[in-house]
């Protein structure tokens, strides 16, 4: 028999009451007493499952209801209607035994204690967790190698610069040992090589330990680099859920072919009627196609035949634009 | 239980530590704490010289109830700082980054941060009640002191419990806070002076609605071994103090209806 899954999502809706402000102190006072609302419906129906050891991306638009699905995962949101079973408990109502398993990244927010030395935080984050003593040393100390995090074990978090401050952040969301991780935009802000680092413990993090994770992000290098399995959610519900490759097909088949000619040299008409030039930049010139309509080696061919090329490689069309589609098929 | 107590010693130790990043603020703010709570009583002080007695009430009686009442309100906010701050956590979303961790919610927000620099209020009105005792003319007899003690805490409790509910309404509305804080500040300042010299609503509003003259005025009667102008029986001179924690637990309930609101609403 198959293991069940992590993470069971179920139907999840929530629908948020949006109380319209009012101004002055009697508006104040009168906002407790009765207040006039709007609804918004963050959630519609989602549902998912996640085998354990999954890294999964969760993108959408801004207000298409991610951060709300985390906060139910988390256990901070209770959802209007819908079933949720994560590491065999509802979130929501076991609260304090569920949380104890999982670990949660805000990219925009610190776990850390702002005045203190980064090691004094770990050491109370074991005391919030009560992580026994002598599992903590081994997890600390691991994490500190993988993190490169010794020489800012004893500088107070506020002198950290973003990126360091990261690493130690996902140190901090680690020590406890949890079994499911949410990412919550772990590279916002941050500079190219600190990019790379988090992204590269990330991966290592989920092979070695077979840790579930789920990332949200705005930055469609950590879903390429990163995940296999991608979820786009899109006004409270999930529109798309599969591998990348297949989220490429979907949207749009396109290839994707760019070919270095001089950068001066007029561009013959391309023949072919599933071939256009989109984008000429120096030497490089991209044509785009679609390999259902045209072979590779046709438009090679002929384009070999009219141009003196220096080079040609083909590649997939940015993961932007393919999420770009995605939200323009679905009117977002 | 214990391990959450150790917890709690953990976090005070963590805030204190903070606090001491940056030890001539520290220094600087407790001594200003304390001068700005001395002239206060120099105030009362002179008022006391010129007039001699209020309704009865000698300088070292009012003394008493000065002392009291700044020390129980130090220690609320130095211990309950976390609830006082609570709306600017809630406002940042860090209430969130409480959820996800394994403690209570009460165990968490009171460890953010134990203000150190209370000790300002503290040593002063310490000073004050010690002389207040030493002028009253009473015998401090073991009963009596340990009613000091206990209605102190009371006060502490109750003080700390308006805390809880001033951070509990910024689940739902953070412009309101004037109004507890009023209570609260407005509080500290009426409890100063003897109960009976104040019209009978407002008597009423500290007796039943907010009980501060309950854990602080009858005990400081029974203390100072003054008879009750306004007639309450004298068990309850005695039993006051628990009326303090009594009214803490409660704010706890409410407490957890603001948190049950916050996760059904997440704003």
């Amino acid at each position: 028999m198959a293991p069940l899954p992590q993470v069971i999502v179920e139907n999840l809706a929530k629908t948020y009451r949006i109380a319209k402000r009012r101004t002055g102190f009697l508006g104040a006072l009168g906002g407790i007493a009765r207040r006039e609302y709007h609804l918004v419906r963050a959630l519609t129906g989602v549902s998912f499952e996640l085998e354990p050891g999954e890294l999964v991306g969760y993108i959408g638009p801004n207000g298409a209801g991610k951060s709300t699905t985390i906060k139910i995962l988390s256990g901070i949101l209770v959802p209007d209607s819908g079933r949720c079973q994560i590491l065999g408990k509802v979130p929501w109502r076991e609260r304090a035994a569920y949380v104890g398993q999982i670990g949660v990244v805000f990219g925009q927010r610190s776990q850390l204690w702002w005045d203190l030395p980064v090691v004094d935080s770990f050491d109370l984050l074991r005391d919030i967790y009560r992580v026994p003593p002598a599992r903590y040393g081994q997890s600390k100390d691991t994490l500190v190698q993988a993190l490169g995090l010794a020489p800012l074990l004893d500088v107070p978090v506020r002198q950290l610069s973003l990126g360091q401050r990261m690493r130690c952040e996902l140190a901090a969301s680690l020590l406890h040992a949890p079994r499911l991780l949410f990412l919550d935009e772990p590279t916002i802000g941050l500079d190219a090589v600190s990019k790379l680092a988090v992204r590269d413990f990330i991966r290592e993090l989920n092979r070695q330990r077979e840790l579930t994770v789920i990332l949200t992000t705005h930055d469609m290098d950590d879903i390429e680099a990163l995940c296999h399995r991608v979820m786009v959610i899109g006004r409270g519900s999930i529109l798309f859920d599969g591998t990348l490759d297949r989220l490429r097909a979907s949207v749009s088949p396109e290839r994707r072919l760019i070919i270095e000619v001089p950068p001066e040299l007029p561009l013959p008409e391309l023949a072919l009627p599933a071939a256009r030039v989109v984008k000429r930049e120096g030497e490089q010139v991209h044509i785009s196609f679609d390999p259902r309509v045209v072979r590779p080696a046709q438009l090679i061919g002929e384009l070999s035949a009219s141009l003196p090329l220096r080079d040609l490689y083909v590649v997939n069309p940015p993961i932007e634009e393919i999420i770009a589609k995605l939200y323009g098929v679905f009117d977002l | 239980m214990m391990d959450a107590v150790r917890l709690y010693c953990r976090y005070v130790g963590v805030s204190v530590r903070a606090q001491m990043q940056y030890p001539a603020s520290f220094v600087m703010m407790t001594i200003g704490m304390f001068a700005v709570t001395a002239v206060e009583f120099a105030w009362v002080w002179a008022l006391f010289s010129r007039f001699g007695t209020l309704q009865g009430w000698a300088l070292p009686e009012v003394a008493l109830l000065y002392g009291m009442v700044h020390i129980a309100f130090a220690v609320a906010e130095a211990a309950a700082r976390g609830f006082d701050i609570f709306h600017r956590q809630v406002r940042g979303g860090d209430f969130d980054r409480i959820l996800v961790r394994p403690r209570s919610t009460v165990l968490q927000v009171i460890g953010m941060e134990f203000q150190l620099m209370r000790v300002g209020r503290l040593a002063q009105a310490l000073l004050v009640l010690v002389w207040a005792v030493a002028a009253l003319g009473v015998r401090l007899t073991l009963g009596r002191a340990l009613l000091l003690v206990a209605s102190i805490l009371g006060g502490g409790f109750l003080f700390a419990g308006l805390f809880v509910l001033q951070a509990t309404l910024s689940f739902w509305s953070v412009e309101s806070l004037e109004m507890v804080n009023m209570a609260t500040y407005g509080g500290v300042e009426a409890g100063q002076f003897p109960l009976s010299i104040y019209r009978p609503s407002f008597r009423n509003f500290f007796l039943f609605v907010i009980p501060l003259a309950t854990v602080n005025y009858l005990p400081a009667l029974a203390i100072a071994g003054k008879t009750d102008p306004l007639g309450f029986p004298v068990w309850l001179q005695w039993a006051s103090p628990l009326i303090g924690i009594l009214f803490f637990l409660m704010s706890l309930l409410v407490w957890q209806v603001g948190v049950r609101h916050y996760t059904s609403t997440g704003s």
